[in-house]
């Protein structure tokens, strides 16, 4: 499958991301090795195979609903680009 | 040209468990900003999600008390968008398995009944808020919220107006509270809804392009949200234009809806299997245990309040619409065993004074059981009741006991017939023109004699004694 520009672009603009055209021509060509090797994957015979998603046989881990110490925000906001009385501050999205 | 409508909602209802989805930081509403908040819900690298049991319990509590299958095996997926209200980038929710699926929920509407299908009902985290300060023009993110397990409860298109959406979140309201997974408090977002609506010609049998609108926080401001939208896409239509998938606001001051963003398509999420969360498996043992402790649900209720009880229908209509009206029923049933009386007391003086104090049904806070005793005070003749209405009053307000506060406030009725007897006759005495008028004819005069010993008595006698009494005496005269 061939990846061209406007996916690029579209994927880009999905992650948020402004990407320069050296960079876009390089995701391109990672992107189409990926999608190269699903189409390898796409080949094997998995005829009667059930779809997993996980790679060990365990389930229902929980935890019971009871209330633990929350961590303090000076810990949670510590590596935050920017902050301000407690709350994490981030440039100004759409409303 | 006349419109057929297409309606769906998605209902986005937040549990109440004690701790969130995947960590055990509380779900408690408000705090101070990222107080509620740890490393697993601020999606801090290298922490590793725990599913709350709780979450899963609610859920087929919730897909079956709605008619729903129950998906035995069950995966979470994540759905990956990037926006600061979820600091993982990727929201975990249900795509590809949702836990509750195809079932339905009845509404009545103008006498006319029908059912409403949901197609599934998932569980999901919540996101976190973010509040635009002006005076920065920068936006502070708080992730007390972000984790809080919610349900996202998707219908078939299967409302034809804005009158069938509200009786059937009226419904699923009520359900959520009889089952005690969620307070459903619209105000303060535990209960939200998004709204999808499309228009079509009559005759065209393929469906408008639809548009959503997102997260509206009351009933009434939903109905109109549907009106403004309607007559909206009627109008682009009807002037040429073409409506185009959106996700859309409503302004319930301006009462108008405002594009927010292009709707994104399933695909442009992203979704994959969650490796993080491995699957859970609900047995059969496991949801017939949940479905015997289901409590009885409203309209089973309904038919038994009607039958047992032989209560009107509208009242019980109102009560049983309203968990919290029935608790405040059933409580005071069992301390007086006269639900007619109780049913009144609710319809009349319970409604009134939640009106006129601006309470919320659900914020009602005094003890049920005072109820049944005041009633019995009133059975038993110890207070009239005038004063029982004073006493429910203060009940209301400041949860006094009755029985207390009849006996410190000496409300009791004067039940000496000899003492009441004396200010009858003393009232005879000094009324002699009105016994006159009486002599003469006038019958409303007893009511005005009556009411004269009341007066006297404070109010604390049984006017059908005072006026058996006063008819003796007028007889003598």
């Amino acid at each position: 499958m061939k990846i061209t520009d406007e996916m690029i672009d579209y994927i880009g603009a999905l992650s948020r991301l402004k990407l320069q055209d050296e960079e876009k021509e390089s995701a391109k060509e990672e992107m189409e090795k990926i999608i190269n090797y699903m189409d390898i994957l796409g080949k094997l015979d998995t005829e009667g195979v059930e779809a997993m998603s996980h790679a060990f046989p365990v389930k229902n881990v929980f935890r019971e609903d009871v209330v633990m110490p929350s961590t303090d925000r000076e810990i949670i906001t510590a590596n935050a680009p920017k902050s301000k009385d407690g709350s994490f501050v981030v440039p100004k999205t759409i409303g | 040209m006349e419109f057929l409508t297409t309606l769906g909602l998605e209902v986005h209802c937040e549990l109440s468990t004690a701790t969130k989805i995947f960590c055990s930081c509380t779900t408690e509403f408000g705090g101070e900003p990222n107080t509620h908040v740890c490393e697993i819900c601020t999606g801090m690298p290298g922490t590793l999600p725990v599913l709350n049991k709780q979450v899963v319990e609610y859920a087929i509590r919730t897909g079956l008390a709605t008619n729903c299958e129950i998906t035995q095996y069950n995966k979470f997926d994540r759905k990956n968008y990037f926006y600061p209200d979820l600091p993982k980038a990727y929201q975990v929710s249900q795509l590809y398995l949702p836990i509750c699926q195809n079932g339905h929920i009845d509404i009545e509407v103008n006498g006319v009944k029908k059912a409403i299908r949901i197609k599934e009902i998932h569980m999901e985290e919540d996101a976190g808020k973010l509040i635009h300060d002006e005076a920065t023009g920068m936006t502070m993110v708080d992730y007390n919220r972000c984790g809080v397990p919610l349900l996202e409860i998707v219908s078939e298109p299967d409302f034809e107006n804005g009158e069938e959406v509200i009786a059937y979140l009226t419904k699923l309201k009520s359900i959520l509270q009889y089952i005690g997974v969620s307070d459903c408090k619209m105000e303060q977002g535990s209960l939200r809804a998004d709204v999808n609506l499309s228009v079509r010609p009559i005759g065209q049998t393929e469906l408008g392009t639809r548009t959503e609108m997102k997260n509206i926080n009351s009933f009434r401001a939903i109905a109109r949200a549907i009106e403004g939208e309607r007559k909206r896409q009627i109008e682009v239509i009807t002037t040429g234009g073409k409506i185009i998938q959106e996700t859309r606001r409503w302004d319930d001051n301006k009462g108008e809806s405002f594009a927010m963003r292009s709707k994104e398509n399933a695909q442009d999420y992203r979704y994959f299997p969650e490796p993080d969360l491995v699957p859970v498996e609900i047995s059969d043992e496991w949801i017939e245990r949940v479905k015997g402790e289901l409590p009885e649900l409203p309209e089973a209720k309904k038919t038994r309040y009607l039958e047992e009880y032989k209560l009107p229908e509208y009242d019980v209509e109102i009560i049983t619409g309203s968990k919290f009206l029935v608790d405040i029923f059933e409580k005071a049933f069992e301390v007086c065993g006269e639900a007619k009386e109780v049913s009144n007391w609710i319809m009349v003086e319970v409604l009134r004074m939640a009106t006129e104090t601006a309470t919320d049904v659900e914020d009602i806070a005094f003890d049920a059981a005072n109820l049944g005793k005041l009633i019995n005070l009133v059975k038993a003749k110890v207070i009239n009741r005038g004063t029982a209405k004073d006493v429910f009053e203060k009940m209301f307000t400041e949860n006094v006991d009755p029985e207390k506060y009849v006996k410190e406030n000496g409300l009791e009725m004067m039940n000496d017939d000899g003492a009441v007897l004396a200010i009858v006759k003393s009232v005879i005495e000094n009324n002699p023109k009105a016994v006159g008028e009486f002599k003469g004819g006038s019958q409303k005069v007893k009511a005005f004699l009556v009411g004269q010993c009341m007066k006297q008595l404070k109010g604390k006698a049984d006017p059908a004694t005072v006026n058996v009494l006063m008819a003796e005496e007028l007889e003598k005269v």
